[in-house]
């Protein structure tokens, strides 16, 4: 048995220290498919090891949260006696690699997370991060990640038949080497229908259903865990291939499979496959899993044990049954063409058993693989990360509607139509309102209520301040809720950071997490599951910290408020007021970004007991039907906000004047938050909600056919054609796509 | 000249479409079958008097950068003369 | 009446469908499980939109053999009403029922939006409830929706006025902006915009209802 070499620990990326545990746990040294099994069980991906002891810090609890963390997704309750699961996973290594199979089963694995419980996905949001497409040296790989992840996005969601309802989209120099896909499900079910992921009853079988196991992405899970080097060329091979079409089968089969009552848990096999789910299944029922690996259906000849268990091959699930129903399983999943086997069964001794035609191959406590994993304290006493002075630089524009069109076409506050018009976001016809807007908005036809998802994330403001960032964050989140009228209620999150070994990015990290904790605790959406994603560093670079949230909320099923002005010779009242901005906290922005090019600093400032009540006011302004249009002011500040909101196909635009003591950059670009645009033909209402809740309304002008003029103290900052600005705007994505078509 | 390419994915590499195309032949009672794996197929045209040499490494670079996703698949160049 | 909606592995748009017909119309209607030769008592067959078998191979290629196919293809000759819609179409297409093919988008991209179709004519068991030259907003959310056919048959479809609606804006490049077509007998209507994802308000259209009343008005006055 002495196989385990100082050179094996180590390509499986365990410390001395983590091998002499594995040793300890075990009494002996382990074999090499056990090696294999702790490496990806105690990886970064699996075990959360640097980040674990921060996330408990996050609020998970709450009168409406049915489930917290833990198990494959999060579940709150939205009344009626029905629920939703959701959740937000990353797949950014995979997609790097390959970008469409890597977006693809990006997507794949998230919906079973969310069927896994029982629950029908009916919807998915996506983040989305990548390199500048137009930089000197990265654009073309850009350009081919950028067409190559939506384009997998679209392949597997279209074709299972979940609407992809939203998203973001932001471009960095930070992500050339590193671009992030991050996405969010949601599923719907009965509170009475939910399945966990436990391995109970004494002699229960075990089964296996889906797709065949192959050799793919072996080492998956610790490849993602790991920075990027010219040697993960060599790990290439492993990508998986995605099949939308089995999923889709799967999903059907479980759904209906959960129905025969002959399921006592399922765990679908995601990054470290069969391993992680029989293990983990194990350790959460408090039982053992034995299973044979003669059984396990094979695509591949001569598979090893080592490879059948540590295989990421997609669309496959493990069951757990009630002894003596199995037929009732099997006839399911045979009438939707899939594979169904038992390979095995649960026992009491609390042991994750492998057998290869009878011989023990791998034998370890469930609990020292699932729970026992070493957790760090990484130090992170020092400053986060940041190289961007705090003072301003001198600047002064000679063109404010050039730098409003400057902004209008930049990559991040662009249209976005070219990505989303590849997506089906309206199969199911429950989208009351798509991509495109603050918040997307999906009925729930079943319970007569609608939920409401906004997904964000900022890493610039990360940079300048983690802490205050992260806040930040879950504030547009829920004020995108607000803008169509809905109550946020949870939350799940995605933390994208570098190496965590470095303390002065694992500093970013802990800001980062308590900040979220903060706001989420103050906003009252706890979060109920998520993902850390770290190591996301190309050759030493990391990227900005960059977490994003997603939050859920509800509200009553009706005609949602236009994000746009309907038509002109409306009010036009800035709820919140024009906000406090210096040129200290101006830094952050987009127009520092995008017309500066220069970051400094410190993000806006947030005031939530004050943005509260902001959102408070917003929604019940929507709520009672006073509201036109309501849109929520964040990337370009106020004047990206109006432009934003003549986009709409009345071509209306407005006629704004200010009366403001602040220099006209930061006046019309400013990124304060806590301010929301709202048309109106009841001016005294709005205003009179407004002033219940303390909150400044000024009217600041009217909606007008086909211009967006914008003055301040007499003075004409901006005038726009509204309908040739939007022409820009639209265009300036293809554009900067250009001819190029991917084969 | 012409040159053929034909790209598929790798042996280890899952093919979704052939996997499907295989189980419905068999469903239709080609029970002989029994793997379909399913590719592209690109037939090239090169300019007449085109060097032999350099029109064989140009189409081999073609296959290897553009045609098909070495991180997936694999691909043969057939030449004609 | 009651609408029988075909369920094939990988239909997505089965339950949308399913829905338009009873809640939003106020009929009944079935699920026709593929490997079923047997339709049952239906009055029309709705084939919906998806990815069948993935769409692998050519869209619709494989859903054709489907046993529950001969059965529509029955219904079809005797005269019963058949509605592909999107997947549906190419099904329809694949098994001869109606001619021509359906192709790539012009652009290689899936597309995903509203937009204004054109009714050609009302002489139809699924437009007869609409006016001729009517707009009407439905969705389009597909990849392979560019109707391809010979010049000869594009010439016998127009002559037999069986071309039912035509794109506005030629979103895909379809020849002769064709949206959806008619068999020689007007009883069968392929069509790649969504009926049924405008049926109710919250849709964001109700455009779709015209296709569905006319064929319950069409069934009430059939024998």
């Amino acid at each position: 048995m002495s196989e385990i070499t100082p050179e094996i620990i180590e390509a499986h990326q365990l410390t001395p220290e983590e091998y002499e545990r594995i040793v300890a746990l075990l009494g002996r040294e382990p074999t090499l498919t056990e090696l294999g099994i702790f490496s990806v069980m105690w990886s970064e991906h699996c075990s959360y090891k640097s980040s674990r002891l921060h996330l408990k810090k996050l609020p998970t609890s709450g009168p409406r949260v049915l489930q917290g963390p833990g198990e494959n997704a999060g579940v709150i309750d939205i009344g009626g006696g029905w629920a939703v699961a959701f959740k937000i996973e990353s797949h950014n290594h995979p997609s790097f690699i390959e970008p469409f199979q890597g977006a693809a089963t990006g997507v794949g694995g998230i919906l079973r997370d969310i069927f896994t419980m029982g629950a029908r996905p009916i919807a998915v949001m996506d983040a989305l991060r990548f390199g500048p497409l137009d930089d000197p040296e990265a654009g073309p790989r850009n350009r081919r990640i950028l067409e190559g992840v939506v384009g997998g996005i679209a392949h597997y969601g279209n074709c299972f038949g979940v609407p992809t309802v939203g998203g973001e989209t932001v471009f960095d120099e930070c992500y050339n080497g590193n671009p992030l896909v991050n996405v969010f499900a949601l599923g719907v079910f009965k509170q009475d229908e939910i399945f966990l992921a436990r391995a109970c009853g004494l002699g229960n079988p075990v089964i296996y259903v889906g797709a065949k196991t192959g050799r793919d992405g072996i080492h998956g899970a610790s490849m993602a865990s790991a920075e990027f080097t010219e040697d993960s060329k060599q790990k290439r091979p492993n990508v998986q291939v995605g099949d939308p079409f089995l999923e889709k089968l799967l999903l059907e089969a479980c759904l209906e499979a959960m129905k025969t009552g002959a399921i006592v848990g399922i765990q679908d096999m995601g990054a470290a496959g069969l391993t992680c789910s029989t293990c983990e299944m194990g350790s959460r029922g408090g039982t053992g899993v034995e299973i044979d690996l003669q059984y396990v259906p094979q695509r591949e000849t001569g598979m090893t044990p080592y490879e059948i268990m540590l295989s990421e091959s997609q669309e496959r699930m493990l069951l757990v049954v009630e002894k003596g129903r199995e037929q009732e399983v099997f006839d399911v999943f045979k009438k939707w063409g899939l594979d169904a086997v038992a390979i095995g069964h649960v026992t009491g001794d609390g042991m994750l058993r492998v057998k290869d035609h009878g011989k023990v191959v791998a034998e370890i406590p469930s609990r020292a693989l699932a729970d026992e994993a070493p957790l760090y304290d990484r130090p992170h006493d020092v400053p986060p990360y940041r190289t961007a002075p705090m003072e301003a630089p001198e600047f002064s524009s000679q063109d404010l509607d050039a730098d409003l069109v400057t902004l209008a076409t930049s990559g991040d506050l662009c249209s976005k139509r070219w990505i989303w018009e590849q997506y089906d976001y309206m199969v199911r016809t429950n989208t009351v309102r798509g991509p495109g807007g603050d918040a997307a908005v999906i009925r729930i036809k079943e319970a007569g209520v609608s939920i409401a998802m906004s997904l964000d994330g900022n890493e610039r403001y990360c940079y300048l301040d983690p802490r205050e960032g992260a806040k930040l964050i879950v504030a547009e989140c829920c004020r995108n809720l607000a803008t169509v009228g809905a109550l946020p209620v949870a939350a799940t999150n995605n933390l994208n950071f570098g190496n965590p070994e470095r303390p002065e990015i694992m500093a970013q990290l802990v800001e980062s997490i308590e900040g979220l904790g903060e706001a989420c605790r103050f906003f009252e959406t706890p979060i109920t599951g998520g993902n850390v994603s770290l190591y996301n560093e190309t050759l030493g670079e990391p990227i900005r910290p960059s977490p994003v949230v997603g939050i859920v909320g509800l509200m009553e099923t009706g005609l949602p408020v236009a994000t746009e002005f309907p038509e002109a010779g409306l009010s036009v009242v800035l709820v919140g007021g024009l906000g406090e901005a210096d040129e200290t906290r101006f830094g952050g922005t987009q127009y520092a970004k995008a017309v500066l090019k220069k970051l400094w600093g410190l993000p806006p400032a947030l005031n939530m007991e004050f943005e509260r009540r902001v959102q408070a006011a917003v929604r019940e302004i929507v709520r009672t039907g006073l509201a036109e249009s309501a849109h929520d002011l964040s990337g370009g500040g106020l004047a990206m906000a109006l432009a934003e909101c003549s986009f709409g196909p009345s071509a209306a635009g407005a006629e704004i004047r200010l009366d403001s003591p602040l220099r006209p950059e930061l006046l019309l670009f400013h990124e304060g938050p806590s301010r929301v645009l709202v048309s109106t033909a009841q001016v005294d209402e709005v205003r009179r909600i407004a002033e219940k809740h303390g909150v400044p309304a000024p009217v600041i002008g009217a909606t007008v056919a086909g211009r967006l003029t914008i003055e301040n103290r007499g003075v004409r900052l901006i005038d726009q054609d509204v309908r040739r600005l939007r022409e820009q705007w639209e265009e300036a994505l293809p554009s900067k796509l250009g001819a190029h078509v991917a084969v | 000249m012409k040159a053929r390419v034909y790209v598929s994915y790798k042996e280890t590499v899952l093919d979704p479409q052939g996997k499907t195309v295989c189980s419905a032949l068999q469903s239709l009672g080609y029970t002989d079958i029994v793997d379909v794996r399913q590719g592209k197929f690109f037939e090239i045209t090169l300019k007449d008097g085109a060097d032999p040499a350099g029109a064989r490494k140009q189409i081999e670079e073609a296959a290897h950068e553009v045609l098909a996703n070495p991180v997936i698949e694999e691909y043969r160049v057939e030449f004609l003369d | 009446m009651k609408f029988g909606v075909v369920v094939f592995p990988g239909s997505n748009c089965d339950h949308d469908a399913w829905y338009s017909v009873t809640a939003n119309l106020g009929e009944q209607a079935v699920f026709l499980w593929h490997d079923d030769p047997h339709l049952g008592d239906v009055d029309a067959v709705i084939l919906p939109g998806g990815f069948s078998y993935g769409d692998y191979l050519r869209c619709g290629a494989i859903a054709k053999f489907s046993p529950v196919m001969s059965a529509v293809k029955k219904f079809a000759a005797e005269g019963g009403l058949v509605l592909g819609i999107c997947n549906g179409f190419q099904i329809l297409v694949e098994s001869g029922l109606l001619p021509g093919a359906l192709v790539r988008n012009r652009n290689l991209k899936f597309i995903c939006r509203h937009v204004p179709l054109r009714v050609e004519t009302t002489n139809s068991p699924f437009t007869s409830a609409a006016e001729k030259g009517q707009v009407l907003r439905l969705p389009i959310a597909h990849g392979e929706g560019c109707y391809v056919a010979d010049e000869r048959t594009l010439d016998e479809l127009e002559a037999e006025d069986r071309v039912a609606f035509r794109y506005l804006e030629n979103v895909n490049g379809s020849q002769r902006s064709i949206a959806g077509i008619l068999n020689r007998g007007r009883n069968v209507l392929g069509m790649m915009p969504h009926p049924e994802r405008a049926t109710d308000p919250l849709m964001g259209s109700t455009d779709g209802l015209a296709i569905f009343r006319s064929m319950v008005a069409a069934m009430a006055t059939q024998p």
